[in-house]
């Protein structure tokens, strides 16, 4: 187990020295500089600022400047928001992102989970069409487009829900946003959960377990349920990754100040840097995870650790 | 059974093409422009008598054109970038694949780790750093989407190395390119085309959730993820600017999604027969 874990952590780590490269080398291939405006700055003035920013280095070294910067946490100074460094930036908005989506994903996994074992214990009666009809649905279609539906009806025309956000109010406030990111995982999770809920209640071990006169929900809970939640499991990957981009959404229409909206107005403001600095973080938070997902699946499963 | 037989297909493959129809030639149809601004005629709801189906957005341009442009902009970008993946991910898949060995394990080792990336966030970077124009983002959504179809090529590459007709081909002392050329990718049409229909509402997700964020189709120019974006601002007063572009991308996208799945089945059907 030690040395499964070990080599996954050694293979993650190329994984993100690409990233970094890519990313770094994106935004420096960028024609015209960050401090580009309609005001003409003087030749002078413009070196000044290259200087201090260190835009006037060769790129490898700057590459270097920048891999040395992360290393100890530093992603450099934010060329926007100027009194502001970019590790202050994502220090300060990503607890409000890390409580969205870790709802989300809680609220995915339960709800998902029990729909999807629901459907295939009920397997091809109205019941198991409906959850395959709605996770049909829910992959289709994106956030952005149930999102301002859902606000639309719950919140505009029913008020059953308020429409905005604050960090400090009631759960109320916070459902809406977490129930739309959580959507298109539910219906995700539902899916899977159901097919591999099916397979295994195909076994012979649930025969026999059956057979010893155990009841459904028994069965289900005591046996069937570890084994089929590995293809849910392996689905934490790319799970967390569309819950990343979904909250880039959901912060942009419920006006949440988390990481995805300083994502976005970083994007808009061609504020290099920041968005460097975010990709880099998404992206190390990905692998991170990724690797997290891959150990507990080594320790769940040990077929894989032989692999 | 015939393609057209298989309901799921037949439908969907008709809702599309009715929308394409419509968005190709509503606009040309229509007394309206997607440019002109009438500011006495601003949000006005769908009516059939005032001639404008769809009603008006906040700067009183018809809808009903603004949306049909949108689909073709959209459908556009996502059979162009579609077919940039197409060509990436089949030369990389069916050289991986023919070649095969060491080179094939590298390359495939490369396409796994490129899995395990944030794509998405790569094509904003990609939006921030160059100029945002409509080639751009045919090539950047294109050159996220490739992964899935190199995969798939490689495993079918591999299948098809070791037949017959590759051997004699071999034997007559036909070049390696020339073998790739004219004897394996002919083989590889069917599955490249129904990954190409299963590619294509990813990359409608992609351009529409770029245009939503404001990175992507740039005003006046407009597409179903940039009418969405204008929608949302006007939706408490003018439900209509959001539900008719929201609902048209659903649908154009469970369409493609139904669709890929149904000639998926097809065509697995007949090979296990």
């Amino acid at each position: 187990m030690l040395r499964y874990t070990l080599l996954r952590v050694l293979g993650a780590i190329p994984t993100l020295l690409l990233v970094i490269i890519l990313a770094f080398l994106m935004v420096h291939a960028a024609p015209g500089g960050p401090f580009d405006d309609e005001r003409v700055l003087p030749a002078d003035v413009e070196a000044n600022i290259a200087r201090a920013y260190n835009l006037d280095e060769p790129l490898p070294k700057q590459l270097l400047r920048y891999l040395g910067g992360l290393v100890q946490g530093d992603l450099g100074p934010s060329y926007r928001y100027r009194d502001h460094t970019v590790s202050e930036l994502i220090g300060a908005a990503f607890p409000l992102s890390l409580k969205l989506g870790a709802m989300a994903m809680a609220l995915a996994i339960v709800v998902g989970v029990s729909a999807g074992t629901v459907a295939a214990l009920k397997q091809g009666t109205y019941v198991d069409r409906l959850v395959m009809a709605f996770s049909m649905t829910g992959i289709s279609i994106p956030v952005f487009v149930v999102a301002p539906i859902l606000v639309l009806f719950l919140a505009v025309k029913l008020q059953w829900l308020p429409a905005g956000w604050s960090s400090s109010a009631g759960i109320s406030r916070m459902m809406l946003p977490v129930i739309t990111l959580a959507l298109p995982q539910i219906a995700y999770i539902a899916r899977l959960t159901r097919a591999s809920m099916i397979d295994v209640l195909g076994r012979d071990f649930i025969r026999t377990a059956r057979a010893q006169g155990l009841g459904t929900m028994t069965v289900v809970r005591l046996h069937a349920l570890k084994p089929a939640m590995l293809p849910v499991l392996s689905y934490m990957g790319p799970a967390i990754a569309a819950i990343l981009t979904g909250s880039v959404v959901v912060e942009e229409i419920f006006g949440i100040p988390g990481l995805g909206q300083f994502f976005v107005r970083g994007a808009l403001n061609r504020d290099y840097t920041l968005v460097l600095g975010i990709v880099v973080f998404y992206a190390a938070l990905i692998v991170f995870l990724n690797l997290v997902v891959d150990v507990l699946y080594g320790a769940i499963d040990p077929r894989v650790r032989y692999r | 059974m015939s393609l057209f037989a298989n309901r799921t297909i037949s439908v969907c493959g008709g809702i599309l093409l009715t929308i394409a129809a419509c968005a190709l030639a509503g606009p040309w149809l229509s007394p309206h422009d997607y440019l002109t601004t009438n500011f006495d005629r601003q949000l006005l709801p769908p009516s059939i008598s005032g001639g404008q189906v769809f009603g008006t957005d906040d700067l009183g341009r018809d809808l009903f054109v603004r949306t049909m442009l949108g689909v073709r902009v959209t459908l556009l970008v996502a059979i162009v970038a579609s077919l940039v993946s197409l060509v990436i991910g089949v030369a990389y898949g069916a050289i991986a694949g023919f070649v095969g060995g060491r080179v094939d394990a590298a390359m495939m080792r490369f396409v796994d780790t490129l899995y395990a990336l944030p794509f998405i966030f790569f094509v904003i970077l990609l939006m921030v750093a160059f100029e945002r124009n409509l080639l751009l983002i045919f090539v950047a959504i294109g050159a996220v989407n490739w992964l899935d179809m190199a995969r798939i090529v490689r495993g079918q590459t591999l299948s098809l190395r070791e037949r017959e007709f590759v051997d004699a081909a071999r034997l007559m002392g036909v070049s390696t390119p020339r073998i790739l050329l004219h004897h394996i990718a002919p083989n590889l049409i069917g599955v490249v085309v129904v990954y190409v229909t299963l590619t294509i509402p990813q990359a409608i997700l992609v351009e529409s959730f770029l245009s939503f964020l404001g990175l992507g189709i740039q005003e006046p120019q407009t597409s179903l993820g940039a009418l969405v974006d204008a929608g949302v601002k006007q939706m408490e007063g003018a439900s209509w600017a959001l539900l008719i572009p929201a609902g048209l991308l659903a649908l154009i996208l469970l369409c493609f999604n139904f669709l890929g799945d149904g000639l998926r089945d097809f065509f697995d059907v007949r090979h296990t027969n």
